[in-house]
């Protein structure tokens, strides 16, 4: 360090009176030049990016006059409709294939490994493409119950966005539900069968109520990302937002004013998910011993999730 | 409903509750292995009722094993363990040949046998009431109060009635493995086994816990313990058992097995363990 200046013979003098009179030692915390600059930096690019796009030529009122255009917002309630459908849908198919996985039966584990192999390891636009042109290969399906259908009449646009959707969603959901389950300790469920509990019993009153602090981070970004790919859906013609405001914008040409206004409805209901998702896990989180760490502050959340690609995430973690 | 009172019960052990009808267990020629390893060599063993039995021996010799056998936790290869002249796991066929039981069987069986694991493994999410009364109150059908009660009387039983609401993760570990005892008397077991009970504890709160265990003995519960607590084998049971190998290499009266053994083993068993201090 620097060469003992006359002042710092000072401090250094008075700091040895101070230690010799049994008083504590003042302590100062370093100054840190560097995170100013980086700040600085930050401030600058982001400062360029938004002066970039101020000078685009977006028509703001144009824009605002389609926020609550009826198209837009009956093309809003289908992506709600077909992300809770597959949801649903998904969540059941999850539990099921994700419990068959555990099984000592190897028939239903491979079966459910394929699953998750097939649904998992191609795109979900090929799978949507693959649903909505069944009737090339299948002309008609028979249902226990219904006998004989024709493919066409059954694989509506909505129906191939639901099939395509939930399918898919399952097999994702099936690997977050078997990472909880076995998430939970061994011992958990020992003491549960050595109580006499049923296997079944010791799964929903011991076993899932501790798997859930696991899954539901996950649950809450597979939702959130499932809201995002609905927009998929679109390609097979299914009347959803993104579908909507194609067919308001072939029309006039406001391709990019239609877009921001899509954008915002999607980060809006994104938004909401996290709000959700950050009061649910907080509820089941309480009682437990689990891992948690400290609560992060709901913005965090919110930001963090909204910026977490889909499924990259969900199984990395 | 009253909650039955208990006198209040001392150190001493002396037995406020009494224990209705202890069980039997008859283990014969039990053979286990895990694929090339043979765990268990052939084990036969009684296990009176009202009485303690404490296996001792060292890691790996199959007593923990055996243990889990007990309950169905394991089920022997060959051989079978009965309590109260009911074999454990198996059901009698109509060609009267032994078949492994239905699921619904083993867990009435269960229900007679308590056990207590070596890390306590109470249930996270519930309080430590909650996880007294959880097993009564599903399985036996009980009512939200009469599970509340006999929780309450099992957690004063092992002196855990102060903390019943305490969750597990604010709990040391004696007071953890008090509860998970309570647990398991919650639903009136006729025989408790307990499987190297003090091994995950922190030196200090051994005591309390061996306590509560020589409260139980007392009271005339028929206990199976897999431990290394020489002392505590040596003052409660009414028999050890040396197992090495998975082999049964001596068994007895503790003043025999402990203080006056005949086998090589046991002598180098009992005497390393007496040295290390660990049942000081």
């Amino acid at each position: 360090m620097a060469t003992p200046t006359e002042t710092s013979q000072k401090e250094h003098d008075a700091w040895l009176e101070q230690v010799e009179k049994g008083e504590p030692s003042t302590l100062h915390s370093r100054p840190q030049p560097m995170q100013w600059v980086l700040g600085a930096i930050a401030v600058v690019v982001a400062g360029f990016v938004v002066v970039t796009f101020a000078n685009a030529k977006i028509d703001w009122p144009v824009t605002f006059s389609y926020v609550f255009n009826p198209l837009i917002l009956e093309g809003l309630s289908k992506t709600i409709i077909i992300t809770v459908l597959s949801f649903v849908i998904g969540l059941v198919l999850g539990v099921v294939f994700g419990t068959m996985r555990l099984s000592e039966n190897k028939v239903l584990a491979g079966i459910a490994w394929v699953y998750v192999w097939i649904f998992r390891g191609t795109p979900l636009l090929v799978q949507l493409l693959l649903w909505f042109n069944l009737a090339l290969i299948l002309p008609s399906i028979w249902f226990p119950g219904f006998g004989v259908v024709s493919t066409v009449a059954i694989m509506t646009p909505m129906m191939t966005a639901i099939v395509g959707l939930s399918i898919n969603e399952g097999a994702y959901l099936a690997e977050v539900i078997r990472g909880g389950i076995l998430s939970v300790d061994h011992g958990q469920t020992e003491a549960g069968s050595a109580l006499g509990f049923s296997r079944w019993r010791t799964m929903r009153i011991v076993i899932l109520p501790q798997a859930m602090p696991a899954v539901l981070p996950n649950l809450g970004n597979s939702a959130i990302g499932l809201l995002k790919t609905s927009s998929l859906a679109s390609l097979v013609s299914y009347p959803e937002i993104v579908n909507r405001a194609q067919s308001l914008y072939f029309v006039n040409g406001r391709v990019m004013e239609i877009l921001l206004v899509v954008a915002f409805w999607y980060l809006v209901c994104t938004s909401v998910m996290s709000v959700g998702q950050y009061y649910l896990e907080r509820h089941y989180g309480r009682s437990l011993t689990r891992k948690t760490g400290p609560v992060q502050k709901l913005s965090d959340r919110i930001i963090h999730s909204l910026l977490r690609r889909r499924h990259g995430d969900s199984t990395a973690s | 409903m009253a909650i039955p009172r208990l006198p209040k019960s001392g150190s001493a052990g002396s037995a406020g509750f009494e224990v209705q009808n202890p069980g039997t267990i008859e283990v014969r020629q039990v053979h286990k292995s895990y694929g090339s390893l043979e765990v268990l060599k052939g084990i036969s063993l009684q296990c009176h009722a009202g009485e303690t039995t404490c296996i001792i021996g060292p890691s790996g010799s199959g007593k923990s094993t055996l243990l889990r056998c007990m309950n169905n936790l394991e089920s022997p290869d060959l051989g079978h363990i009965e309590l109260d002249h009911d074999v454990i796991g198996f059901e009698r066929n109509r060609f009267g040949r032994l078949m492994t039981a239905k699921q619904k069987h083993v867990q009435r069986q269960r229900m007679q046998i308590g056990m207590v694991f070596q890390r306590f493994n109470l249930f996270p999410h519930m309080s430590a009431i909650e996880n007294v009364m959880v097993a009564p109150r599903t399985l036996k059908g009980l009512s939200k109060q009469a599970a509340r009660d006999e929780a309450l009387l099992q957690l004063e039983r092992v002196g855990m009635i102060d903390r019943k609401d305490a969750f597990a993760r604010n709990l040391s570990g004696g007071q953890q493995q008090r509860v998970a005892i309570a647990r398991a008397l919650a639903m009136r077991p006729s025989v408790m086994l307990f499987d190297e009970p003090t091994s995950a504890l922190d030196p200090e709160l051994v005591g309390e816990v061996l306590q509560v265990m020589r409260d139980i003995a007392a009271e005339g519960m028929t206990m199976v313990v897999v431990t290394h607590e020489l002392t505590f084998a040596h003052d409660v049971a009414s028999r050890v058992v040396f197992m090495d190998g998975g082999r049964i290499v001596e068994s007895g009266h503790p003043s025999e097995v402990l203080m006056n053994p005949k086998e090589e083993r046991t002598i180098n068993f009992v005497s390393r363990v007496f040295s290390s201090g660990k049942a000081a």
